[in-house]
């Protein structure tokens, strides 16, 4: 490293006059096959909803393959999909509602698989940089049994990482502080 | 005085397989008291170590989804008139911190008025709103990594963390990087603001050089004459790192 990096700073609660859009939460086009909704609220260490979040996500395709700009991997071929997500509003109520289709599994490090995941950026006031979770899904409980990373997370916390089946895909919760709070990383 | 490269990323064959962690001190902790809404949206467990992996090395193209419109860059021509205030240019390049060019990254920008108010519903300190100016912007970085804005230089405010709190002056960025692991949301300052001994958001940034990363430059160079002033913000993200064996805890 020869510059050091610009520090971060809060989203700050004002964040809705630029960075969420109408196609924001689609991480794929309107009617995409497949396409599943993953809900969830953001809850504060008092237990309350947190009304000025912004939540990011990001993930591969049902092939593993990831709408990148360097084509790691290979490129996705699902038509329009973008695999990027973008959830939050000027006068929430806690929710969040992102259009997806369920990622496929992806590489490890150097061989090997890693469960089917997508990471979550959450940015909020109050936050003075992004916190880093992952969505894994319950009814993948074989591949999450042999998962490198959720090994490495303590049994009894695991479960704040698994998204649960709804009647259109899953929801997934995220407990900023306090009792449940969710596995956040250090990438 | 040290050299930028002129190289820039190649798409295909320069692909970082990991990004370096940032030294102690250059982003602020989340647990900081001074800044109160803090207390309740700190994470109290520690953080666990994520080896860099696809999805984490990988990133967005988002600028082609969100379309940037050409008047995008320029908030002083969104509306019939032209906002009030004074007209600043805002440009810079930016940079990993190997000190390479990031073409083709979205940076988003967001701010108050010439007043210090925002146009959201939340804000409702008694200073003007402005009807010419919204006080968004984006664009994309150009092959040198450059991006420039034309815009008015917000107000500082009020806010209600502790008696007489006032932010100083500030234009929030948003940057998408090029992979996950360099996403960063950042503020940009101006030179000399008499506010920052006293902004627990500027301080919460522990070391001091790191802090200054974020204040803008004054040039008389870049000002147009009869025109607009000039304000020079680089932007460093995150660069290659070892690979992630090497790189584990
Ligand atoms: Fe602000």
């Amino acid at each position: 490293m020869i510059f050091p990096s610009t520090p971060s700073q809060t989203v700050g609660p004002y964040f809705a006059i630029g960075l969420p859009w109408d196609a924001g939460p689609h991480a794929v086009p309107p009617g995409a096959p497949g396409a599943i909704a993953i809900i969830g609220t953001v809850y504060d260490g008092a237990g309350e909803p947190v009304p000025d979040y912004l939540i990011e996500t990001w993930q591969a395709d049902g092939d593993g393959r990831f709408a990148d700009l360097h084509g790691h991997g290979g490129v996705s071929q699902l038509e329009g999909f973008r695999g990027f997500a973008r959830c939050g509003h000027e006068d929430g109520d806690g929710s969040y509602e992102i259009i997806t289709v369920k990622p496929g599994a992806v590489p490890w490090l150097g061989g090997g698989v890693q469960a089917p995941h997508i990471d979550v950026t959450v940015l909020a006031r109050g936050m003075l940089q992004r916190c880093v979770t992952r969505i894994y899904f319950a009814d993948e409980g074989e591949a999450n049994a042999v998962d490198p990373v959720l090994a490495t997370v303590p049994a009894g916390r695991r479960e704040t990482l698994i998204a649960e089946p709804t009647d259109d895909g899953y929801r997934f919760d995220i407990r900023l502080q306090g009792p449940g709070e969710t596995v956040f990383f250090d990438v | 005085m040290k050299e930028h490269t002129t190289r820039i990323y190649d798409p295909v064959s320069d692909t970082p397989t990991s990004y370096a962690r940032d030294p102690e001190g250059t982003h602020p902790p989340l647990d900081y008291p001074p800044y109160k809404s803090t207390a309740l949206r700190y994470p109290k467990q520690p953080l666990i170590y994520l080896p860099q992996t696809i999805t984490e090395i990988t990133g967005p193209q988002l600028y082609s989804a969100l379309g940037t419109g050409e008047l995008d860059h320029d908030l002083t021509r969104q509306h019939e008139g032209e906002p009030i205030g004074e007209r600043i240019k805002v440009s810079g390049r930016v940079f990993d911190t190997e000190g390479k060019p990031l073409r083709d990254t979205l940076v988003e920008i967001w701010q108050a008025n010439a007043a210090g108010r925002y146009l959201h519903r939340w804000d409702r300190w008694p200073a003007p709103l402005d009807p010419n100016f919204s006080g968004a912007g984006r664009c994309v970085t150009d092959d040198d990594g450059g991006y420039s804005f034309v815009t008015i230089k917000p107000g500082p405010y009020p806010w209600g963390n502790h008696y007489n709190a006032w932010r100083p002056a500030h234009i929030h960025f948003s940057l998408l990087g090029r992979a996950f692991a360099q996403r960063l949301v950042t503020q940009m300052y101006f030179p000399g603001d008499p506010m920052f001994p006293y902004d627990p958001i500027f301080n919460s940034v522990p070391d001091e050089e790191a802090r200054q990363r974020m204040v803008s430059r004054f040039s008389i160079h870049g000002s147009e004459p009869n025109w607009a002033l000039s304000y020079q913000f680089d932007i460093y993200l995150r660069g290659p790192g070892a690979t992630p064996f090497e790189d584990a805890p």
